[in-house]
């Protein structure tokens, strides 16, 4: 059985649900991604990724979105934003630029978007 | 008996540590975020708590995904903030309050929230930031209370329902008001409001939501309990679901509240943030 046929969760547009279906697609590489806590890992990972990520059995659809550093392709491959945000650490990405990313803006066009949600109080 | 005598919610945005570590209150960017707290301070110098319950949500490092417990609640002698993988400042571990967590862990499970108890229990800057904000120099405050963690699970659907939240706080409550000792309770919701990192609706922020939210949580939180889960992640963005937290405090703090301050800003980093003081009324 697929378990697409029992889904849970409505469709939101732009966002993925992190649940038990995506956990399976990504365990490897958010599991990868966790270990990223320690900076010897870290280190491990920038000394040779490829062997990090064999070490962690992550896809080849998975390698391929972390060597692009192709943070909506590694959302598609299951992985989860609270652990690929310490890979986007170990890139010195700050989340506005991962927000950037994902949208195709430049990180300047990004930070002024966000600035733009601003409304003067009492509207 | 103890007595909770508030609570205060606050955003925990990691970019705020960095501001704390870098003295950058007086910043034009970050200065509307912390004109929320010196209101706060003077509250918490009056009453000067002895105990500080922090709800809030691990973001990877308490856990993992291979356990991921729905509710926790640290049962350590002491708490420590450790390498989260991007660099906030590490601080000297916050003291703990192991003899009424275990109380509480007690209480709750009696009353039939199964409740995962962890004696170690490292804490993100989803803990540790909102301390920073409330006790300046956290740890080394001179008011700084002993600290109970709290993490509810926004990690991975399914996470709790708003309805579960609020009824977590008030069995919370509960335990606290059993347990015989004469100390005064604190509760922090932390987290929120609006915000979602990822996909290509990165950077959504919904003010009117927000501001719907901190003002119905002050008097009427069970209309906010109607939310689904998807809606509060489709109006509150994917992250935005750590509004659950505010929640569990609302539920902790009795029938009637008093608003003492509030304060909204957006944006810091990618989040409306937001900031209030409720003070409890019940008898």
């Amino acid at each position: 059985m697929d378990i697409n046929d029992f889904d849970h969760h409505t469709h939101i547009e732009g966002t993925t649900i992190f649940d038990g279906r995506m956990a399976m697609k990504g365990y490897g590489l958010n599991k990868m991604c966790y270990a990223f806590n320690r900076a010897d890992m870290r280190d491990a990972f920038v000394a040779d990724p490829e062997e990090f990520m064999d070490r962690y059995g992550l896809t080849e659809p998975q390698k391929k979105a972390v060597r692009a550093k192709d943070v909506l392709g590694m959302i598609a491959e299951g992985g989860n934003i609270y652990y690929l945000a310490k890979l986007a650490g170990i890139w010195k990405l700050s989340v506005q630029d991962v927000g950037a990313q994902q949208t195709g803006m430049t990180t300047e066009e990004f930070k002024q978007k966000l600035l733009d949600h601003a409304k003067p109080e009492g509207k | 008996m103890a007595k909770i005598i508030g609570g205060i919610t606050t955003s925990h945005i990691p970019a705020v540590g960095n501001a704390i570590a870098n003295n950058l209150q007086d910043d034009p960017y970050w200065k509307p975020f912390f004109d929320g707290y010196p209101k706060i301070h003077d509250w918490l110098a009056e009453k000067k708590p002895d105990v500080v319950i922090n709800i809030y949500n691990d973001h990877g490092l308490g856990f993992f995904l291979d356990q991921m417990p729905t509710f926790a609640i640290g049962a350590a002698h002491e708490y420590k903030n450790e390498d989260e993988g991007w660099g906030i400042p590490q601080l000297d571990p916050f003291p703990g309050a192991p003899e009424l967590s275990w109380h509480i862990i007690e209480g709750m499970v009696e009353d039939e929230f199964d409740i995962t108890s962890c004696q170690e229990l490292p804490v993100d800057h989803g803990f540790v930031v909102p301390m920073q904000l409330f006790w300046p120099g956290a740890p080394h405050n001179k008011d700084m209370p002993r600290a109970i963690p709290v993490s509810a699970n926004t990690v991975i659907h399914p996470i709790p329902t708003l309805n579960r939240a609020l009824n977590f706080g008030k069995s919370m409550r509960k335990a606290v008001e059993s347990w015989p000792e004469d100390l005064t309770v604190v509760v922090l919701g932390t987290g929120g409001l609006s915000h979602q990192l990822d996909g290509e609706r990165a950077g959504f922020i919904n003010h009117d939501f927000d501001r719907m939210c901190m003002e119905k949580i002050v008097d009427t939180p069970e209309e906010l309990t109607k939310i689904s889960r998807m809606e509060l992640v489709e109006k509150a963005g994917a992250q935005g679901t750590e509004f659950l937290m505010w929640m569990m405090m609302r539920g902790a703090l009795g029938k009637k509240v008093k608003l003492l301050t509030e304060n909204y800003h957006i944006p810091i980093s990618n989040t409306g943030a937001g900031t209030m003081l409720l003070e409890c009324m019940d008898d």
